[in-house]
């Protein structure tokens, strides 16, 4: 198969040319490896492309371009908060001391960057209410590993080896339950309740010497806040139980809600969400976690640690034994916490306050405008992300929700999150961001308003969208069912090394 | 709020909208007992004054210094096309490419990137993408249990520590993790110790789901992988081998030895230092285990009107799709590090790529040599290809007096591994492309003088050099 369509990109195998590219670094002695016994030596070359600078860097610009991104317009992805992400902190990352820095450098010409993590871990204890944070994770899912293996440490440290289980509500992400599974533990899905809240009775009854956990997200992959949370925590607590806070939704609570103080036991912060660093086409992210004195023993290892005379340092490698140990190489996802400690300065606690504030006012106003045009299934206020539905508008005309979202694209938006969360019939879950101006906000809305009225005026025109793409709607059976999962055919067309 | 665009009259006009009087309403639904009893933070910064501060923060850290520093991290030359490239919005602001109609430049960045791995692993299944290398080794530990149903993995301690802690870590939920002991003397020193795995993997009654091992290993030495990959296949068990991509540009890759799956740090492709991540785990595996395989794949296919075009594919492994039956929790990956990846790799070329780690062969070669004349041998006797271990009798003490003349000399490895009696008096080093004469000279000299000086201190070198 070869490319089709304008403005698609052939693939780097197909602009390959034997010869192509030199001139980046000197070439070796000839006897560089001769001293390397030659059974470990590779006996065919990697058949890589050879290709010069100029059309690599054409090769993607070009396909930079296929992109949609934040940079380019309105992503109301929800429960991804695709927030704008600040240039100074993209400056500040690749700055040479912090880009520069080996991670096993000693602590003495570490001083800046361990100061700068250990400010970074205080500022989310005091937004999060917990007693202490560490940044090792290096994404949301990982931080819930380590808050769930924290609390089997936990457990286990008390002699309670008994408890199997993790409740999660139906609503919640997936990495929940595919968290609770790696950790060993069974998951117990737990119905919510028609307010989309968790169910409080279900529960209660769910609730027992088998707990182990309790996967909350506050407020919740629906948008509302857990009204019974208070009610919920007691008894979790009550139950020998813990309590981890999926902190995906933090956007809409800053400085309004703390975790901590009002008893979760632990919660990972996703940065790529609330402090604005990059998602990168899918990452990297970084996911620190919050504990209060119950985990505290527990938290992963190393530290960064302050000593008395105002240095910093890491914990050696055998200094606390209660830990559940390394979650992966090395300190962490230190250029993406460059990042997010830039955010967290450049806002203060009441530029924090105001950004939540700004997210729950423009995801209420959107929700106000297609009041009408979509169904709202949930009738209060919500938090910085709604879910709307076209269950009635599917009923009315054979449009669904895929069908809209693939239409927004069109109307030059990126669809918002589509069939999730799970309990909703044909829901968006739309989450506009505080970044976005008023102006953007009503065109979305006017798009979507438009989508409705031409799902029953001329239906076919949403069902083919999207209409103005480089490429329209994928073939994903046929891709599944014969994977083709990466180039062949470039073997043996090599040039010889040039010596 | 530096980044908000709304003014007190676009607020006004959101809140008549809804039918409010003030945002403080829409936050009624925190139960009063609840509410955040404050937030101290610093005060909010001009992005000038912010800037000065993180420079001066930036300047503390010491990265002047000559540094012959590895251990699983590594300099090297990345050309500037590399990150000019990864700046452009249309990258780093999008996210995971859920809608493939406006993420063809992602999802074909990625089929690439699998496509460029696959020919440097020599395995064809290349999952896109894992934390680091030390995750990756962790879920390629996951995969050898799920896929033969065992529940005991061995790792060669000659595995980076960091990825046999990881290992432990992800295996504390009920699987279980032994550790291969390495060779204690003779040519083979520091390798994988094939009898004791022999030995190992012969208990009846613990089966073994995978056997690890790495090329090079954490010592920088060669290993018998297609012996240890034989001993795993002979007891049923998968062979995971833990690699340095720059290496496989010379060494033979994976997938001709045996190895069921590769697990490795992408970071020397094109990803700078920076303290630690993001960086980029590589995880490829053979065709046969593409139903184990976590994390993200995309798939070449065809769009409703017969164009080529790329889409996220055998979806039905991932935890948004399946839950607690997944193979992993895995969602947001290193997305950006792997099409920074993907960039050097197109840019640098095959035969620079071969350069690249034969440059280092070289120069490790002058800097054993060196080394050797200031006094510090070598720890092991086995064939290395850019990084080896030296003894240096009071190697930490040695190593912070070499730090306070400019140089960062390696590793002293009683940090890394302060169990290990054998590892207190030696410092793991390496050398790169970038790796200069110069810094050679300056080392071995500097080196020198401090050992010519704890020698006049203790007397004779026999009692310096154990």
């Amino acid at each position: 198969m070869s490319v089709t369509g304008p403005r698609l990109e052939p693939t780097l195998f197909e602009r390959s040319s034997p010869g192509r590219g030199d001139g980046k670094i000197p070439h070796p002695p000839k006897d560089a490896l001769e001293r390397i016994p030659a059974e470990a030596l590779r006996t065919t070359p990697a058949a890589l492309p050879e290709l010069n600078e100029p059309e690599v860097v054409r090769h993607y610009v070009n396909l930079s371009q296929l992109n949609f991104a934040v940079d380019t317009g309105f992503y109301p992805l929800g429960s991804c908060t695709m927030k704008f992400n600040p240039k100074l902190n993209e400056w500040a990352a690749r700055l040479p001391g912090f880009a520069g820095l080996h991670p096993l450098a000693p602590d003495e010409a570490a001083q800046g960057t361990l100061q700068l993590l250990w400010e970074l871990e205080e500022a989310l204890a005091e937004i999060s209410g917990m007693t202490a944070v560490t940044l090792q994770p290096a994404a949301g899912a990982q931080g819930e590993l380590t808050g769930i293996l924290m609390i089997r440490a936990y457990h286990r440290s008390r002699g309670d080896t008994e408890r199997s289980e993790v409740l999660v509500p139906d609503s919640s992400h997936g990495t929940n339950p595919a968290t609770a599974s790696m950790a060993g533990y069974r998951t117990v899905t737990i119905p919510s309740a028609p307010d989309g809240g968790v169910d409080v009775d279900a529960f209660r009854a769910a609730l027992g010497p088998r707990t182990a956990a309790v996967m909350i997200t506050n407020p919740s992959t629906l948008g509302l806040f857990e009204r019974h949370i208070g009610e919920l925590l007691d008894a979790v607590h009550e139950a020998g139980a813990l309590a981890y806070m999926d902190g995906a939704n933090l956007n809409a609570i800053l400085g309004r809600f703390k975790p901590g103080e009002a008893g979760f036991d632990v919660m990972h912060f996703n940065v790529h969400k609330t402090f604005s660093t990059p998602h990168g086409g899918g990452g990297p992210g970084a996911g620190p976690v919050g504990v209060g004195e119950a985990l505290l023993p527990f938290l992963p290892h190393p530290r960064v640690l302050r000593e008395d005379d105002g240095t910093y340092r890491l914990e050696t490698e055998d200094e606390r034994p209660t830990s559940i140990g390394r979650l992966r190489s090395f300190v962490g996802n230190t250029g993406v916490l460059v990042r997010a400690y830039a955010y967290i300065r450049a806002h203060g606690a009441a530029g924090l306050r105001e950004v939540s504030d700004d997210a729950v006012l423009a995801a209420n106003y959107l929700k106000s405008r297609l009041a009408g045009s979509y169904d709202l299934p949930y009738d209060r206020p919500c938090k910085h992300e709604f879910v709307a539905s076209a269950h009635t508008l599917k009923k009315q005309t054979g449009v669904r929700t895929l069908d809209i979202a693939k239409r927004l694209i069109d109307y030059g938006f990126h669809p918002p999150t589509i069939y999730f969360p799970l309990i909703v019939d044909e829901g968006m879950l739309i989450e506009p961001t505080e970044t976005e101006s008023l102006e953007t906000l009503d065109a979305f809305a006017d798009a979507l308003i438009a989508i409705a009225d031409e799902a029953r005026s001329t239906p076919a025109l949403v069902k083919e969208a999207p209409h103005t793409t480089p490429v329209r709607r994928l073939d994903e059976a046929t891709a599944a069912r014969h994977p083709n999962l990466r180039w062949k055919g470039m073997t043996g067309r090599l040039m010889p090394c040039p010596d | 709020m530096p980044y908000g665009p709304h003014t007190p009259g676009d607020r006004d006009r959101m809140l008549a909208a809804i039918g409010i009087g003030s945002v403080d309403e829409l936050f009624a639904d925190i139960p009063e007992r609840l509410r955040a009893s404050g937030l101290d933070l610093p005060p909010p910064e001009p992005e000038l004054t912010l800037a000065n501060r993180l420079q001066e923060l930036a300047a503390r850290n010491r990265t002047d210094v000559s540094s012959f520093i590895g251990a699983g991290v590594y300099r090297h030359w990345s050309p500037p096309a590399v990150d000019q490239l990864l700046l452009r919005g249309e990258w780093y602001t999008a996210y995971t490419p859920y809608q493939p109609e406006v993420s063809q430049g992602t999802l074909q960045s990625i089929y690439e990137y699998e496509s460029l791995i696959a020919e440097l692993v020599g395995l064809d299944v290349v999952s896109a993408s894992h934390y680091d290398g030390a995750t990756a080794t962790a879920e390629a530990g996951l995969m050898t249990c799920r896929a033969t149903r065992r529940e005991r993995v061995l790792v060669s301690r000659a595995v980076h520590p960091h990825y046999r802690q990881t290992l432990a870590t992800y295996f504390a939920g009920g699987l279980e993790l032994d550790e291969i002991p390495m060779v204690a003397d003779g040519p083979s020193a520091g390798t994988t110790d094939l009898d004791a795995l022999g030995t190992m993997l012969a208990d009846p009654g613990r089966p073994v789901a995978g056997v690890i091992a790495g090329q090079p290993n954490f010592y920088g030495l060669l290993e018998p992988m297609a012996a240890i990959g034989e001993l795993a296949h002979a007891a049923g068990a998968l062979f995971v081998a833990v690699v340095e991509p720059v290496s496989l540009a010379v060494l033979e890759p994976p997938g001709a030895y045996g190895a069921d799956i590769a697990a490795g740090e992408g970071q020397p492709l094109g990803i700078p230092p920076q303290y630690g991540g993001p960086y980029l785990g590589i995880l490829a595996s053979t065709d046969a285990l593409v139903r184990q395989i976590p994390g993200r794949l995309v798939g070449m296919t065809t769009d409703v009107d017969g164009k080529r075009a790329f889409v996220m594919t055998m979806r039905a492994r991932e935890q948004d799709i399946r839950r607690d039956k997944a193979a992993s929790n895995i969602c947001t990956n290193q997305a950006l590090l792997a099409l920074a990846a993907s960039i050097y790799l197109a840019v640098i070329g095959p035969h620079g790529l071969r350069d690249v780690a034969a440059s280092g062969a070289a120069r490790a070669s002058e800097l054993e040599a060196a080394l050797a004349a200031a006094g510090a041998r070598r720890l092991h006797p086995g064939p290395y290809l850019n990084e080896f271990a030296v003894v240096v009798p009071d190697a930490r003490v040695v190593h912070r007096r070499l730090l306070q003349r400019g140089i960062l000399a390696g590793l002293a490895l009683a940090d890394i591994e302060p169990g290990d009696a054998a590892l207190a008096d030696a410092l793991l080093v390496c050398a790169t492309e970038v790796t200069t004469s110069d810094e050679i000279a300056q080392f071995a000299a500097a080196l020198g003088e401090e050992l010519g000086e704890r020698m006049d201190r203790v007397g004779t070198v026999a009692e310096v050099l154990p």
